[in-house]
């Protein structure tokens, strides 16, 4: 299995490096990993990682990124509902990598 | 002896070869089984005519998961997994009727 | 739109029993990307799965129930439920965790036949 180190402590990973266990999600390991992938983490991706979180508690899943840009774009505005800007904040992919910061599981479809 | 079923009533015939065969004893309901200790199912009346003969027991945390906890049969007494323990242990002997 | 199949989801076991209702919630999630014609439908003890209230922390398995709400933001919007199914269950349509169409079995069948492509599970 595999781990990262982060504050001294221990936390499990699949072999892609997304958290095993969901609970053990807090912001230092969000900025691990965020710096891991080479994000700079700013307010602009907290909010799309805070609402990835919110939207797992709500449904228990990790949306599809056409479902997560839908969504977002409903809640946080269209100027932020678009592939432009959450490719802009997370270049390999705002499934990928924002679940991943996000401590969730892949999404469901994404390859 | 104790009877252990995991079928849904509904889709199958695990419930109904159990009542026409055993004898009697402790009958605990589990997984897909436990809708049979439901209100309101068409096999209500079937588990009710049993209840003579068997002492029927459902697990709690299977009935729960489904959602149905709030709609357990009167007569069916509820059992966690202390419980399930327990009958098997008090009985001498246990059938699961896969 | 015009070239979309229109695909149909059978839903005929209880969940957490078996793997079934799970394993067909997923292929639908995944195949919502494709832009098909997509109804679900609940026959048989598949009416079971959309049921409210659902708690599994005590057989330590995930609830996936939350999920099929979530179907709307996916454009999965055509839900059936069979009403022979539902009311041998003792179920209404208000134990459902998400607003669905009462079919009855006749109704389903017709249904079942429009379809070009019908997935099992």
């Amino acid at each position: 299995m595999a781990s990262i180190e982060v504050g001294g402590k221990s936390y499990e990973t699949d072999e892609e490096g997304y958290l095993i266990n969901l609970s053990d999600w807090n912001t230092d390991v969000a900025n691990y990993i965020a710096q891991t992938e080479s994000i700079n983490m700013t307010e602009q991706h907290w909010e799309v990682i805070n609402f990835l979180r919110e939207y797992f508690e709500e449904y228990q899943i990790a949306p599809a990124v056409r479902v997560l840009t839908k969504a977002i774009g409903k809640k946080l505005g269209a100027e932020k509902g678009n592939s432009e800007y959450l490719y802009g904040l997370f270049p390999y992919g705002p499934g990928k990598q924002a679940c991943k910061i996000a401590g969730l599981p892949k999404p469901t479809g994404c390859v | 002896m104790l009877h252990i079923i995991n079928k849904s009533p509904l889709t199958g015939s695990t419930l109904d070869s159990c009542l026409n065969t055993a004898t009697g004893g402790d009958i605990l309901l589990i997984e897909d089984a436990v809708y049979a200790a439901t209100r309101g199912s068409a096999v209500e009346a079937r588990l009710r005519a049993a209840m003579g003969k068997f002492k029927v027991h459902v697990l709690m945390p299977d009935l729960d998961a489904r959602g149905m906890g709030d709609r357990l049969m009167e007569g069916v007494s509820p059992v966690d997994y202390g419980g399930f323990v327990e009958l098997t242990v008090n009985n001498k002997n246990c059938q699961s009727w896969l | 739109m015009s070239d979309a199949k229109k695909f149909m989801f059978v839903n005929r076991k209880a969940p957490y029993g078996t793997i079934y209702a799970l394993e067909s919630l997923e292929v639908v999630l995944i195949s919502a990307a494709f832009d098909q014609d997509v109804s679900l439908v609940f026959l048989d003890d598949g009416v079971y799965q959309l049921k409210k209230g659902q708690q599994t922390k005590g057989i330590e398995t995930k609830n996936f129930s939350p999920a099929y709400r979530a179907l709307e933001d996916y454009d999965v919007e055509k839900l059936y439920v069979e009403k022979e199914a539902m009311e041998a269950r003792g179920l209404t349509e208000e134990d459902f965790l998400v607003p669905v169409t009462v079919l009855s079995r006749a109704e389903m069948g017709k249904l079942m036949d429009e379809q070009d492509v019908v997935l099992s599970f």
